[in-house]
C-alpha cells in the first residue's frame, strides 16, 4: 500500500462525507425555513400535484431557461444532459456486476462527455464575450467552470492518450466501501481526475452548486397556485394573531 | 420642488439590449423618510449607530423566516438569463438594474456574514463586507426595482428579485434607512384609512359630487354608497379612484356596474384604500396591519362579500395574501371567492346578460390593454389559469369594437412594468420611471404605427398614475390612458334591466 493510495482513499472518503453532510445540511435547511406567503408566479398549476410536475418540469427540462435564453438553454443542456450521461457510464466504476443494460451504453458516455465539454467552453466562453455576463462574473463562477472542464478533460485522457488500468481503478473504489485501501495505478491524469472530482464534491454544498437541490425548493416554482381558496399560514406569522 | 434632472432613451423599432453603462442610474435616490414617517411605523428615526451590525442580524432573522430569501441567495449560478429581462436595465444600461446584479448588491454581504464560502474565500465569491458605499448602493438601486416578477418568470430556478428588494427594504428599514414615499404613506393608512390621506368628510363630500355628475350625464341616480351597514358587497378601491384622471372614470363604471346588476355594495371610510404599499417594504407586520382594516370594516358593516376595484398590487395582496394576513373569512358568503375581483363581476354580469354594453358608445377608439404585473404574474381573476389575462380582455372586447393585443413578448405573463410600481412613483425618480417605460412604449408605439391603436387599457392605479406622467415625454398624449371600466362606463346601458 502506497502513501498516495492512502492520500486519495481519505481525499475521497472526506469528500463524500462532506458532500452528504453538507448537503443534508443544506436540503434539511431549505425544508425547514418557512415560505409565509404564496409567491407562486402565475399562471402556474392550481394544485400542489400540478405545482411539483412544473418543478419536474423546470429540473429536466430548464424550461423557464428554454423560454428566456435559447442559446444558453442549448448549451445549458448540452452540459447537463452529457454530465448526467457520463455519470451514467462511470456507475461501472461502483456496482459490481455490471448490468447488462448498463453495459451496453457505455459509449452513450462518451459521447455525453463531449457534449458536456463542449457545453461548457461555450459557457465559459460567454463569461468574456457577452458584456452583462462578463459584469455578474465572479472569479468563482470561472474556476468552477475550469474544474469542471478540467474534469472533462483528464477523463477524457484516460480514454484517449494514456490509458488507465481500469480494473484496479474499479479494485480501488470497490475496496473503499469495506475500508480495503488498496492499489491506485499512479498515472497523472487519473490523479488529477480524481482530485479534482474530490474538490467539487467538496465545494459542493458551499457554492452555487446549490442549484441542484435548490430548484426543487423555489417558492415560485413548488407552490400552488390556492391563496383564495387555502389559507396559507407559517407558524411564526400565526403568532402575530395572538 | 427642485427640478429633478431626466433624460428620455430614444426608441429602438425592434427590442433591443444595451451595452452596459455602469454607474448611470447610481445617483438616483428617492427621498430618505424622516424620523415623523420613520417612528410611526416602529423603525428607528435615522440610521442607527451600529447599523453594521444591526443589519446582519436583520438579516440572519429573515433568513430564518423566508424560504425564498434563503434558497435565492444560495443558488443563482449567474447564468445571466434575466440580465435582458428588466424594463430597468433596458432604459437605463445601469448593469445594477440587471435582476441579478441587484440581487448581488445582498448576495455579496450575505456571503460575506453567513457563509463559509465567503468567510474563507472572500472576494473569490464575491463576499463583501459593510460600507457606507455599499449601503448607498442598496438605498438606491433597490428603488429602483418595482417587483414585478419579470425576472423570476425567466429565472431557471424562479428566483424571485421581487423577494430580494423587500426584504433589502425591510433590513434598510429596521436600520432607520426608510424611503419617504412608501413609509409616509403606510403613515396615512395607519392614521386616516387611505394612501392619499382623505379624511371620511372629504370623501363623503367626493362621492356625492360624483353622483351628482353621472345624474347630471345619464339622468340615472347611481350610488356611491359609503359605509352602509348591510350591503351585501364591501368594495375596496386604490383612493387615486377618488379623484385622479382616468382612475375616477373607472369608480365611475364600477358603480353603474353595481347599479345595473342591482347589486348592493359600499364602501368604507375606514378601509379606503386597496393598496398596501407593507408589501412595497417587505414588512409583514406593516402588511398585516394594513389589511385587517378590510376585515374589521367587513365586519363592522356585515356584508357576504369583498370586491377589489382595478389596482395591480393591491390585487396581488388581496388575491394572494389576504387569506393568510387576514382571514379566514368565514363569515363571509362561501358561495364566493374572498376577494373577488370587479372584472370578475363585470364579465360575469356581462355573460349572464345583467349589464348589456353598447359597444357603439367606444367606436371613436382602437383599444389595446396594459396588463399589469402584479396582476399578471401573481395572480388570477377566476378558476383557470391565465384569468387574470383573459377576464379583462373579454370586458374589453364587450365594451369596444376595436381591440388590438400589443406584442407577445410585452403581454400577458411576459408583461412589462409600467416603470413606476413597487413605489417609485415619486416625482424624484421620475428619470428611472422615464426610462422603465421604454419597452412598454416601443410595444405601444408598434400597435399605434400598426394598428391605429389610439387608447391604452389599464387596470392598476399606478399604471394609470405613471403612463399619464410619463407618456407625454415619448410624444403621446395623457388621455390615451383609459380605466378598464371607463370604457365599461361609457359603453354600459344603464334602466331598463333590472
Amino acid at each position: 500500500m502506497t502513501g498516495l493510495s492512502v492520500f486519495y482513499a481519505a481525499l475521497l472518503y472526506v469528500s463524500a462525507a462532506v458532500l452528504v453532510a453538507g448537503l443534508a445540511f443544506k436540503i434539511r435547511q431549505y425544508w425547514t425555513t418557512p415560505a409565509p406567503l404564496k409567491i407562486a408566479v402565475t399562471p402556474a398549476p392550481t394544485t400542489q400535484a400540478g405545482a411539483y410536475v412544473r418543478v419536474a418540469r423546470e429540473a429536466a427540462l430548464f424550461e423557464s431557461l428554454f423560454y428566456s435564453n435559447r442559446w444558453l438553454w442549448i448549451f445549458a443542456m448540452a452540459f447537463h444532459a452529457g454530465l448526467a450521461l457520463v455519470l451514467v457510464r462511470h456507475l461501472r466504476y461502483f456496482i459490481n456486476p455490471v448490468p447488462d443494460l448498463l453495459a451496453l451504453i457505455q459509449p452513450l458516455g462518451v459521447y455525453g462527455g463531449m457534449a458536456m465539454v463542449g457545453g461548457l467552453l461555450v459557457l465559459l466562453l460567454r463569461r468574456f464575450v457577452i458584456d452583462r455576463v462578463r459584469y455578474i462574473t465572479r472569479p468563482s463562477d470561472v474556476l468552477m467552470l475550469l474544474l469542471l472542464i478540467g474534469i472533462g478533460v483528464s477523463g477524457f485522457g484516460m480514454k484517449f492518450l494514456h490509458h488507465t488500468d481500469v480494473v484496479a481503478v474499479k479494485a480501488f473504489i470497490m475496496g473503499l466501501y469495506v475500508f480495503d485501501i488498496r492499489e491506485l495505478p499512479a498515472e497523472p491524469p487519473l490523479l488529477a481526475h480524481l482530485f479534482m472530482v474530490a474538490l467539487l464534491m467538496i465545494v459542493f454544498p458551499f457554492s452555487k452548486l446549490l442549484h441542484v437541490p435548490g430548484v426543487f425548493f423555489s417558492p415560485t416554482r413548488n407552490q400552488a397556485d390556492d391563496p383564495r381558496e387555502k389559507r396559507h399560514l407559517a407558524a411564526w406569522a400565526a403568532k402575530l394573531e395572538g | 420642488m427642485a427640478k429633478v434632472p431626466y433624460t428620455v432613451p430614444a426608441l429602438d423599432d425592434l427590442p433591443t439590449v444595451p451595452r452596459i453603462k455602469p454607474g448611470a442610474m447610481s445617483e438616483l435616490k428617492s427621498y430618505v423618510a424622516v424620523a415623523a414617517h420613520q417612528e410611526p411605523l416602529g423603525f428607528p428615526g435615522e440610521l442607527v449607530e451600529n447599523w453594521e451590525q444591526a443589519a446582519v442580524a436583520k438579516m440572519g432573522e429573515l433568513l430564518g423566516k423566508y424560504k425564498s430569501l434563503r434558497v435565492y441567495l444560495d443558488m443563482c449560478v449567474k447564468c445571466g438569463a434575466c440580465t435582458d429581462k428588466c424594463h430597468y436595465f433596458l432604459g437605463s444600461g445601469d448593469p445594477k438594474n440587471m435582476p441579478v446584479a441587484r440581487q448581488d448588491l445582498m448576495r455579496d454581504i450575505y456571503r460575506y456574514y453567513f457563509t463559509p464560502t465567503g468567510k474563507v474565500l472572500g472576494s473569490l465569491v464575491g463576499a463583501k463586507p459593510w460600507t457606507k458605499e455599499r449601503l448607498d448602493d442598496w438605498y438606491n438601486y433597490f428603488h429602483q426595482c418595482s417587483q414585478c416578477r419579470r425576472c423570476s418568470l425567466f429565472c431557471p430556478y424562479g428566483i424571485d428579485t421581487a423577494e430580494i428588494s423587500m426584504a433589502a427594504r425591510e433590513i434598510m428599514d429596521s436600520i432607520g434607512l426608510g424611503q419617504k414615499y412608501c413609509n409616509e404613506i403606510i403613515g396615512k393608512v395607519h392614521k386616516i384609512g387611505n394612501n392619499l390621506g382623505l379624511p371620511e368628510p372629504a370623501l363623503v363630500n367626493t362621492l356625492e359630487g360624483l353622483e351628482e355628475d353621472v345624474l347630471d350625464a345619464t339622468g340615472h341616480a347611481v350610488k356611491f354608497p359609503l359605509d352602509v351597514e348591510g350591503a351585501e358587497v364591501l368594495f375596496v378601491t386604490p383612493s387615486a379612484d377618488f379623484f385622479a384622471e382616468p382612475h375616477v372614470d373607472g369608480l365611475i363604471g364600477y358603480a353603474k356596474v353595481f347599479h345595473q346588476m342591482g347589486l348592493s355594495w359600499t364602501m368604507s371610510s375606514y378601509a379606503s384604500e386597496a393598496g398596501n404599499f407593507g408589501m412595497f417594504i417587505g414588512n409583514y407586520e406593516q402588511m398585516r396591519k394594513i389589511a385587517m382594516r378590510i376585515r374589521e370594516a367587513a365586519i363592522q358593516l356585515k356584508v357576504k362579500r369583498i370586491v377589489f376595484g382595478e389596482c395591480g398590487h393591491a390585487w396581488r395582496v388581496a388575491y394572494a395574501f389576504l387569506n393568510s394576513l387576514a382571514g379566514p373569512f368565514d363569515f363571509l358568503d362561501p358561495r364566493y371567492p374572498v376577494p373577488q375581483h370587479i372584472m370578475e363581476l363585470t364579465r360575469g354580469a356581462i355573460l349572464s346578460g345583467a349589464i348589456k354594453l353598447d359597444s357603439s358608445a367606444n367606436a371613436d377608439k382602437v383599444v389595446t390593454v396594459h396588463d399589469s404585473c402584479n396582476i399578471a404574474r401573481a395572480t388570477r381573476m377566476g378558476p383557470e389559469p391565465g384569468s387574470q389575462f383573459e377576464y379583462p380582455r373579454f370586458v374589453l372586447q364587450a365594451a369596444c369594437p376595436k381591440f388590438v393585443d400589443m406584442h407577445p413578448d410585452a403581454t400577458r405573463e411576459r408583461t412589462f412594468c409600467c416603470g413606476g410600481g413597487g413605489g417609485l412613483l415619486t416625482d424624484e425618480l421620475i428619470d428611472i420611471r422615464i426610462k422603465g417605460a421604454k419597452p412598454r412604449v416601443e410595444a405601444l408605439r408598434d400597435v399605434v404605427e400598426q394598428h391605429g391603436v389610439t387608447h391604452m387599457a389599464s387596470m392598476c392605479a399606478i399604471c394609470k398614475s405613471q403612463f399619464t406622467k410619463v407618456l407625454p415625454y415619448y410624444g403621446y398624449e395623457m388621455g390615451m390612458v383609459q380605466s378598464v371600466h371607463q370604457l365599461v362606463s361609457n359603453a354600459i346601458l344603464l334602466g331598463g334591466n333590472s
